[in-house]
């Protein structure tokens, strides 16, 4: 298959970028968009010209290291995947394929795709967390968690903080990844003795860092590659207004 | 050299208790005075950098991603294994370190696998109070699935995100100590070096991936938790940036590597597609709970599988292993899957395949069930190969894996230098010749959160607090070597991409040191690396600076350990002429094409000692005693 691909090149954070046209000839429906890169990348270096950066890892779909706004969706078009996972056999042969990094005031371009993230987990230092040394944990079997709580849990904590829901949000809010967090732990008996307490400062963190607000868009849930549901988002505001109305 | 590993006097099952109660403390309020650099944010990393911080250390922690909770640990699928018996199906301690002796052919230290199960169900308890959302029965409680190497069901699990969940559950810990001030973050920084002050570890030096900045950092003590090295084979489970760099460079400062010739191909990966595949994705093992393996009987087959009646399959590992079937231990399936590819039987592009069928488990169980065991797994699969596993069966093929050898650690999981410890799948010490499924996670925690930080507040204790700053000369010494690696492999100005070497590299050492070794192509392998290592340095085309994000020198450093390393790996796999676990020699194999064991001769761990660059390594060796499970040939028929 031919491509012909549009590739936001940025030097460094402060520097000018600019969209520059590359074209990706001769790839197989197999190759992976990520390896799609390697093949334009190895014969950018064949030509002297420094290769696109771009960050990827596990290219399995679930450290969350990988992603671009490919044509205006982040992570590509296909539903419920990482840019990892999306394969070139999903694009029209001969398809102009635009790629940019994410794109949000709290995810600074670092260099090329590659943005620093540093925010999400500011986000999880201020409460993302249930407070237990080691050693002081009971028995595992003493903390019984109903069926239906453990597996809604695991809906949210599916989350790979890979920062699509932000790029995607026309606010670039962080509710999603925050909401998911919150409610991963809220859900399970282990996470309530500090539920209140941690909605209200990771919430706050999350404004500090310089995300914007839900209006409901709906385009984090839409493009999560993990297809994490904005019904937390939900249950965050509700957990919010509850805390307010507790005792500080 | 005969090397200790230092196992404490006693019965196996008082060792660790009374090794505990010996080993000496630090007072809390001297803890902070104490700093301690543990590389790697991996399950066994950052279960150690948050557990040391709760202590009181001052830790520092370094990682060459954006974040600590992209370690590939987070990669790990099926789960993670504790000698709980909920299931009342007659676990106990004693059986998970009997079949983890066992599975790992009589090649790991036992007193070092006993804590290992000693200690698992205390993981287990910890990574629930944590919040880690494992699977549950109706009641409330804990469920628990199988896995290859045991016929008991002690496998813990999170859909087929376990190790995404553990980890999560450590990086919560560690960011929890980040928020108190115990920890300090290095995000994407890569250590370049390891700086040894009088015979003890004493600091690091990195490089900021973002600005090229190349820094020093001294403590008291550094803690490797950096993973292994099966991306030496280019193509494996492993992620993009998993490397041996770290390891191999506190070798090349010392460190003694054992075994590095035992290495685990998994047998459930998806098969390769083309020469643009960059990585093989595994297929939990969890899998072969519900899906059956099988080729054709028939050579040369070619009707798809739908079109292949029940009469005209080969189950091979039911067939081959009537007790443990589709569960056999990896190693043992991987090679019978290589046997029946080998014999022409193999299925899809290239014939290098095997179908994994859950036909019989759709109809037995309904399809609700398989996707919510295994729904994200078939999602995946689908999703790199366009086959719906619902309708044909899957394909699959073994691939690497794992790394069972790793820097040698006594007891205490320090290295032979001292203050420097090892942890996690950078160290040799718990799998033997081949790890079991859901083993891993296990011994990463373990090591991070109950040993550890333990043994290093002995050594602290015995050291003494001495000061060493970053102007000291080895500091200085190792900065320069550093940089002038950089300045060299910048200055080459050849015409092949790093890539290009690796792939060269990874074919070599995969087809020679592979699934399947021997006398001949190993020596082949040991007069190839060289050669490809010379023009790797003549040859090889960096583009762009050092002082910006340059993800093609990142490369470049470590293609150039993995270089060195293969070398290593090939020599060990030449001095083992014996099969056991992983390490497959063809000369060495019973009538059936069982790995056969040369228990008189090598029953040992081999640990190799860096001797300069182009001379031969020097070998130590730790004898292995086995007093409670007694060596025999493995069976799982």
């Amino acid at each position: 298959m031919n491509f012909t691909l549009k590739v936001w090149r940025q030097a460094g954070p402060e520097a000018p970028g600019r969209l520059v046209t590359y074209p990706a000839d001769d790839i197989s429906p197999d190759t992976s968009f990520l390896e799609m890169l390697d093949i334009v990348n190895e014969r950018l270096i064949a030509k002297n010209e420094e290769p696109i950066a771009f960050d990827h890892d596990c290219r399995e779909g679930i450290c969350g290291m990988c992603g671009a706004v490919v044509n205006g969706y982040a992570h590509g078009h296909e539903r419920g995947t990482t840019l990892c996972q999306l394969h070139m056999r999903s694009f029209r042969d001969g398809a102009t394929i635009y790629i940019e990094p994410f794109r949000a005031k709290a995810f600074p371009v670092i260099r090329d795709l590659v943005v620093d993230r540093s925010a999400f987990d500011a986000i999880i230092t201020a409460g993302g967390y249930i407070s237990i040394r080691t050693g002081a944990a009971p028995e595992a079997n003493a903390i019984p968690v109903p069926k239906e709580n453990a597996e809604r849990a695991m809906d949210a904590a599916a989350c790979i903080g890979c920062g699509a829901c932000v790029a995607s949000c026309p606010n670039a809010s962080a509710m999603l990844f925050t909401s998911a967090k919150l409610a991963h732990l809220g859900l399970l008996p282990q996470g309530q003795p500090e539920r209140f307490e941690r909605v209200r400062t990771m919430v706050s963190a999350m404004e500090q860092a310089g995300f914007g607000s839900c209006t409901n868009h709906g385009e984090c849930e839409a493009a999560c590659p993990k297809e994490v549901s904005m019904d937390f988002i939900a249950r965050m505001n509700l957990d919010l207004i509850r805390a307010s109305l507790k005792h500080r | 050299m005969m090397l200790d590993g230092k196992v404490p006097e006693g019965p196996i099952e008082q060792k660790w208790d009374q090794h505990r109660f010996r080993l000496k403390l630090i007072n809390p309020a001297n803890k902070r005075k104490y700093r301690i650099l543990v590389v790697g944010s991996g399950l066994a990393g950052a279960s150690a950098a948050a557990s040391l911080a709760e202590l009181g250390y001052a830790v520092d922690c370094f990682f060459f991603q954006d974040s600590p909770r992209r370690a590939h640990s987070i990669a790990a699928q099926g789960g993670i294994n504790a000698a709980k018996n909920y299931p009342n199906d007659g676990d106990s301690i004693w059986r998970l370190f009997h079949d983890t002796v066992k599975g790992g052919d009589y090649r790991a230290r036992e007193a070092n696998v006993y804590r290992l199960a000693q200690v698992s169900n205390a993981i287990i308890d910890q990574c629930v109070a944590q919040g880690v959302p494992f699977a549950r029965e109706y009641g409330g409680t804990l469920e628990n699935r199988s896995f290859g190497g045991a016929q008991v069901s002690r496998t813990f699990y999170a859909r087929g995100q376990t190790g995404q969940q553990l980890l999560l559950g450590a990086y919560s810990a560690l960011m929890r100590q980040v928020a108190a001030g115990r920890v300090r973050l290095h995000k994407r920084c890569e250590m370049l070096d390891l700086v040894v002050v009088e015979g003890r570890a004493r600091g690091i030096v990195t490089r900021d991936l973002i600005t090229g900045k190349i820094e020093r950092h001294a403590g008291d003590a550094v803690v490797l938790g950096t993973g292994g090295y099966g991306n030496v084979f280019y193509l494996s489970t492993n992620a993009k940036g998993c490397n041996v760099t770290a390891i191999w460079r506190a070798h090349r400062r010392g460190a003694f590597f054992a075994n590095p010739c035992f290495t685990q191909i998994h047998p459930t990966c998806i098969p390769v597609t083309g020469d643009h595949q960059s990585k093989l994705t595994l297929m939990s093992e969890s899998l072969r709970n519900d899906g059956r393996i099988w080729v054709p009987k028939n050579k040369g087959d070619t009707r798809p599988p739908s079109q292949i009646p029940e009469a005209e399959r080969d189950y091979f590992l039911e067939r081959r292993y009537p007790a443990f079937g589709n569960l056999v231990p990896r190693d043992v399936a991987s090679r019978a899957a290589k046997a029946v590819c080998d014999e022409g039987r193999g299925v899809g592009p290239g014939g290098l395949g095997v179908y994994l069928d859950f036909a019989e488990a759709l109809e037995r169980l309904g399809r609700p069930v398989i996707e919510e065991r295994y729904g994200n797994l078939f999602h995946m699969y689908k999703k790199i190969t366009a086959e719906d596993p619902y309708r044909e069966p899957m394909r699959i093929y073994p691939a690497s894996h794992y790394t069972m050898g790793g820097l040698w650690v006594d007891y205490n999981l320090m290295s032979n230098l001292p203050g420097l410890f090892v942890i996690g799948e950078a160290n040799f010490s718990d799998h033997g010749a081949n790890r079991l499924g859901a083993s891993a996670l296990m011994q990463g925690l373990a090591d991070g959160y109950f040993v550890l930080p333990y043994t290093i507040g002995d050594y602290l204790a015995t050291a003494g607090k001495s000061k060493v700053d970053v102007d000291h000369a080895e500091f200085a010494a190792a900065e320069e070597q550093a940089r002038g690696r950089i300045t060299k492999l910048l200055g080459i100005r050849g015409e092949r991409s790093p890539d290009s070497f690796h792939k060269q590299l990874g074919k070599l050492v995969w087809n020679h040191c592979g699934m399947g070794r021997n006398d001949a192509g190993l020596r082949r392998a040991l007069e190839e690396i060289p050669k490809i290592r010379d023009e790797f340095w003549r040859n090889l085309r960096v583009t762009g600076t050092a002082d910006t994000l340059n993800q093609t020198l990142e490369k470049a450093t470590r293609v150039a350990d993995f270089l060195e390393f293969a070398e290593l790996l090939v020599r060990d796999a030449l001095h083992r002429e014996e099969s056991c676990g992983g390490h497959f020699r063809e000369e060495h194999q019973t009538e059936d094409g069982e790995a056969k064991r040369d228990d008189e001769r090598f029953a040992y761990v081999a640990a190799w000692e860096f001797k300069g660059d182009g001379a031969v390594p020097d070998m130590h060796k730790e004898p292995l005693r086995f007093d409670y499970v007694k060596p025999a040939q493995r069976s799982y028929k």
